[in-house]
């Protein structure tokens, strides 16, 4: 186990380059030795505790075209290096997304918000802090879960989909892309893939030192957020201890298609609970078709917390996300900003 | 260290040639040393220019603070708030927690309050800083929240108070007259271990009089 510094920041080679293209050639000549900076906010926490060491730091803080909000064809594409005040403010997001502005809106603290970027949010690494301070667990390359025991401080990790690692994912955006349907635009080179939000966040199943589908060189550009379900039915909701700073114990982002009282589609998505944002598919198929209505909502509650699988300190989030998932399709949203 | 940093970053040019290009000529000849792998090559392997890679930087910038151009010398992995504090002296910018989470640090980077502790001084090469040393007038006159906060008696211990204020005069500079509920949502980023947020809001409230000249 490392000892925790708190000190200095070690150093580092940083690159500030004013284009993608530039980012993408330094990202592409160091690899794993890179490390993507965007806002900042996750970053230096864990170079301050020396946890993470890379070598080339690759700040795309005055890479201006990754900024842009705009509308187009399909929908609205966000820059990855937008912050979440740009989000919470954008006229286009607020009048078509609204649960997507007043997400942004519930994350982290205002400074943070000037300063962290969308891209940053859904990319951030766990807040375990067994992993964060250093502890050489499985994600961190060893060959233990310290956070798993039932001695361990456990209350804000998993309640379902943990493999070996019961970190989650801290993200308040995340699920909202994930109900919306969002796809993530990632960069490689000169080459573009597009990965559907609910494939770009990967669990330890798949791979246990990573949140996410981006590997060493590729840099996510922007996040496209179809039109299908703009003017839908969006509510999102967070639960966390204190309104500022802290992240969601669960969190839910539920989109209705109703018509005549009638749930048409619905996509239910919580985050806080699993290393990734979970899709309740089971709750999906259960409540379409049937009316939007106080008992459709109890059941869908009671679906969402099939299978899962408390520790020793979290049994709290069973309740609290059988009820978030009830209210997300009960409750008007509240979606202010 | 930090007295001969001090020194170098004054923008003076009274020796000729000055103690700060000589150190600039050094970090520039070290620079050169360590990006040797930069070197452009031709087919056989021939060495024909240097050229850094794109966007390298350099440790020498220059920042605005309090209207000032600050010629210094930063390390890439240099905090903002270090910079400040231990680079060129404006020690009113507090470090609490030193990880986004208490909001003593608070600035105003082109008048938007960013926390100093999590802001590399690199990003804001080029950028107007603005800390607690920046709001008095030239003639020592308070700027109206700094009088309120004396008014009100704002503050027990106040090692939280610079951040607090810096946040408020942001909000002034958007809303001369925020309700409390405003007021305490943004400044909801600041922590005060005294707890005297009743008094911190009623400063700002008095603040935003002083303002409208009420």
């Amino acid at each position: 186990m490392k000892g925790v510094i708190r000190d200095v920041i070690p150093q580092l080679e940083l690159f500030q380059p004013n284009s993608a293209d530039d980012a993408l050639a330094v990202l592409a000549e160091h690899g794993s030795d890179a490390w993507v900076y965007a806002g900042g906010l996750d970053t230096l926490d864990w170079f301050k505790d020396r946890v993470k060491r890379p070598r080339v730091v690759v700040d795309l803080g005055r890479v201006e075209s990754m900024r842009e909000i705009r509308s187009t064809a399909g929908g609205i594409e966000i820059g990855a290096m937008a912050r979440l005040i740009d989000v919470v403010n954008h006229p286009d997001v607020q009048a078509r997304f609204p649960a997507l502005a007043f997400a942004a809106k519930s994350a982290a603290s205002p400074q943070i918000r000037n300063q962290g970027t969308i891209g940053g949010n859904v990319g951030q690494d766990t807040r375990c802090w067994y992993y964060r301070d250093g502890w050489t667990c499985y994600r961190a390359g060893g060959n233990i879960c310290y956070a798993s025991p039932p001695t361990a401080m456990n209350r804000e990790h998993c309640i379902l989909g943990a493999s070996r690692c019961v970190a989650v994912n801290p993200s308040d955006t995340a699920p909202v892309f994930v109900a919306l349907d969002a796809q993530m635009v990632v960069r490689r080179g000169r080459s573009e893939r597009v990965i559907p939000a609910e494939e770009f966040f990967v669990g330890p199943e798949i791979d246990i030192e990573r949140m996410t589908a981006l590997e060493p060189g590729d840099l996510l550009m922007s996040i496209r957020v179809p039109s299908a379900w703009s003017g839908s039915r969006v509510y999102f909701e967070k639960v966390s201890d204190r309104t500022t700073w802290d992240f969601a114990l669960v969190n839910v982002a539920t989109a209705l298609q109703e018509s005549g009282g009638v749930i048409q589609d619905a996509r239910v998505v919580v985050n806080g609970v699993a290393p990734t944002p979970v899709r309740l598919t089971a709750v999906e198929d259960a409540i379409r078709g049937q009316a939007r209505n106080e008992q459709t909502a109890i059941r869908a509650g009671d679906i969402s917390i099939q299978g899962v699988s408390p520790l020793t300190h979290n049994g709290f989030k069973v309740n609290l996300m059988k009820n978030l998932v009830r209210r997300s399709i009960r409750d008007e949203p509240m979606n202010e900003v | 260290m930090n007295q001969e940093i001090i020194e170098v970053t004054e923008e003076t040019t009274q020796q000729g040639v000055s103690r700060r290009s000589f150190i600039k000529g050094a970090i520039a000849a070290s620079a050169a040393v360590s990006s040797t792998n930069y070197l452009f090559r031709a087919n056989g392997g021939t060495v024909l220019a240097q050229a850094p890679a794109a966007g390298a930087v350099e440790r020498l910038i220059t920042v605005t603070v309090n209207g000032r151009s600050r010629r210094i010398e930063v390390p890439p992995m240099e905090t903002l708030a270090t910079t400040l504090r231990y680079k060129l002296g404006l020690t009113g910018t507090k470090i609490g927690c030193d990880r986004a989470e208490c909001g003593a640090c608070t600035v105003l980077v082109d008048g938007t309050p960013h926390y100093g502790c999590s802001l590399l001084t690199h990003s804001v090469r080029g950028r107007e800083v603005t800390t607690i040393e920046g709001l008095e007038a030239e003639d020592g006159t308070l700027h109206p929240m700094q009088q309120a906060v004396m008014e009100e008696q704002g503050f027990q211990c106040a090692f939280c108070m610079s951040g607090f204020i810096m946040n408020s005069v942001a909000l002034l500079n958007e809303n001369q007259n925020p309700t409390r509920k405003q007021a305490a949502e943004w400044l909801s980023g600041n922590l005060c271990r005294c707890a005297d947020y009743d008094k911190i809001l009623t400063s700002v409230q008095r603040a935003a009089e002083i303002t409208r000249g009420a």
